[in-house]
């Protein structure tokens, strides 16, 4: 992937205190956040309180000198995604989400094919957000994304494991939900005394296995 | 009861535990939340002789009213309103001294929404991720205040107690001026919706909470359709839904949002925010956009 495709990325004011980084694309936006997060380590980023990866942006909040840090911002130069590793969150999912059947049908597939692209892919957790806890994941791919039920469920049961667009979630705890179930795991994704709280926090490598049945 | 504890007798409508917040975890979806009016935060924990960040109560309109369990300075601040302690009038926004049994009654706010009620020691509730806040969007803390619950109260630390005489205490605003700085996504704007922004006179609305100032007024019309990819949300942020109407972040917002952000309302005006009852007329005031870096006062 070549990085002079869109040139450098663009930095956009928010407020006095922080910066929104805009990339081209999700996959570009996780080699900057993990990027950011090795400045932090590595002691760079000063005062810079919050970190916010999101679908294609970098929210860096609590910035003392915005100016300087957003000159300095298009001349990072993040490592490509792939040449990082680390060790895969396993998640086992009874694939007996109500919506499986119509998401297979919308792939086109079977439902055992569905199940078994599912459970091929390996996902990467880009983002937070909609409740602590609850990871966007990329893996699948834009031709097997999926609309989002026209009509919310009022109450998804936690540990639903859900599709929406590009993305695959885990609902944390039970909450309502537009997002089509595919199955439901019992791994215990929320726990503050935990750390990190979060099982899928930004930047964690994710596999889906099927458990028993299907 | 004994120990070190309050007891709650009257939870009032919505009363909460807040300190100054659970920063550092929005990666994870976990959205800030803390006391609305941090001003009154620290300067009530200055009052009891606590540092600046322990738990405190922030009522919501009708105050509430505790039994101390133990001796206890105690002050109330904030939004403005009378206090008793059994059943006479006290001192509001200084310190009072409770025996212990007494019954403080915190009124309903005269003007404004939030009082606050500091305690030496502070309120000991079990921190989560950091904090003692209760976050409504997310549930994040403990529970808001029910009839009959016991708080604990923190060991009182003597040397941090400093002098704090007359201290300033600004109303609550018969007028709500909030300066802003355009963007992130002002462009997604008309002119017109820029213009409107800054000159028309918005009310805040009933539907106002901790989540955000809700703003009633002319809605403002995009230049680009649709929505955004979602991105990160800062304390302050002035997003824009559907219906063009602002709603102006506050202490509970949501880490990532989809709607365009059009300005974001510095910091130190969001207490004066936090106090604006429905109705009060809100104008938008922005701010240079550039300028020589080390800029003007906050």
């Amino acid at each position: 992937m070549s990085s002079r495709r869109s040139g450098p990325p663009r930095v956009l004011r928010v407020g006095d205190r922080a910066l929104l980084v805009e990339l081209p694309d999700g996959d570009r936006a996780e080699a900057f956040h993990a990027e950011a997060l090795r400045r932090r380590a590595a002691g760079q980023l000063g005062s810079v309180r919050e970190v916010v990866p999101a679908a294609r942006t970098l929210l860096l909040d609590g910035v003392d000198d915005p100016e300087r840090l957003a000159a300095e911002l298009p001349h990072w130069e993040p490592a490509p995604l792939h040449a990082r590793v680390g060790e895969a969150v396993e998640v086992p999912v009874r694939y007996d989400g109500p919506d499986l059947p119509e998401v297979a049908e919308l792939w086109g597939v079977s439902v055992p094919e569905a199940v078994r692209i599912h459970t091929a892919a390996e996902f990467r957790v880009a983002f937070c957000g909609f409740a602590p806890g609850f990871g966007y994941l990329t893996g699948l791919g834009e031709r097997y994304a999926v609309p989002r039920r026209a009509t919310p469920r009022t109450a998804v049961p936690a540990g639903s494991v859900a599709l929406a667009g590009p993305y695959t979630g885990v609902y944390p705890r039970s909450s309502p939900g537009g997002w089509q179930l595919i199955g439901t795991t019992d791994v215990v994704l929320w726990d503050p005394r935990r750390e990190p709280a979060a099982l899928l926090a930004p930047g964690t490598r994710v596999r889906f296995t099927a458990e028993g049945g299907r | 009861m004994t120990g070190r504890t309050v007891a709650v007798v009257r939870p009032g409508a919505l009363t909460t535990v807040q300190d100054l917040g659970r920063v550092g975890h929005a990666h994870l979806g976990v959205p800030r939340s803390g006391a609305l009016d941090t001003g009154a935060v620290r300067l009530l924990n200055r009052l009891v002789g606590n540092t600046e960040d322990a738990a405190v109560l922030e009522t919501t309109v009708d105050g509430c009213a505790l039994r101390a369990g133990c001796a206890v300075t105690v002050a109330v601040g904030g939004a403005p309103c009378p206090v008793r302690v059994d059943g006479r009038p006290a001192a509001w926004g200084t310190a009072v001294r409770l025996g212990p049994g007494s019954l403080l009654e915190v009124g309903a706010a005269v003007r404004g929404l939030r009082s606050y009620v500091a305690f030496g020691g502070g309120i000991a509730v079990e921190p989560v991720l950091g904090s003692r806040s209760t976050d409504l969007l997310s549930g994040l803390g403990p529970a808001p205040l029910s009839a009959g619950a016991d708080l604990p109260l923190g060991a009182v630390a003597p040397s941090v107690r400093g002098p704090v005489d007359a201290p300033p205490w600004p109303g609550p605003p018969d007028e709500l001026v909030l300066r802003v700085r355009l963007g992130p996504r002002d462009d997604w704007f008309t002119r017109e919706a820029l213009e409107t922004l800054a000159t028309r006179a918005y009310r805040v609305s009933t539907a106002s909470n901790r989540i955000g100032l809700r703003l009633d007024g002319p809605p403002l019309e995009r230049a680009v359709p649709g929505e955004l990819p979602s991105e990160g949300m800062v304390l302050g942020a002035v997003q824009v839904p559907p219906d063009g109407h602002p709603v102006v972040f506050l202490a509970d917002h949501p880490t990532t949002g989809g709607y365009p952000v059009v300005a974001v309302v510095r910091e130190g005006d969001l207490g004066a925010a936090a106090q604006a009852v429905p109705g009060t007329p809100v104008r938008f005031v922005p701010v240079t956009r550039r300028g020589p870096s080390g800029g003007g006062p906050r």
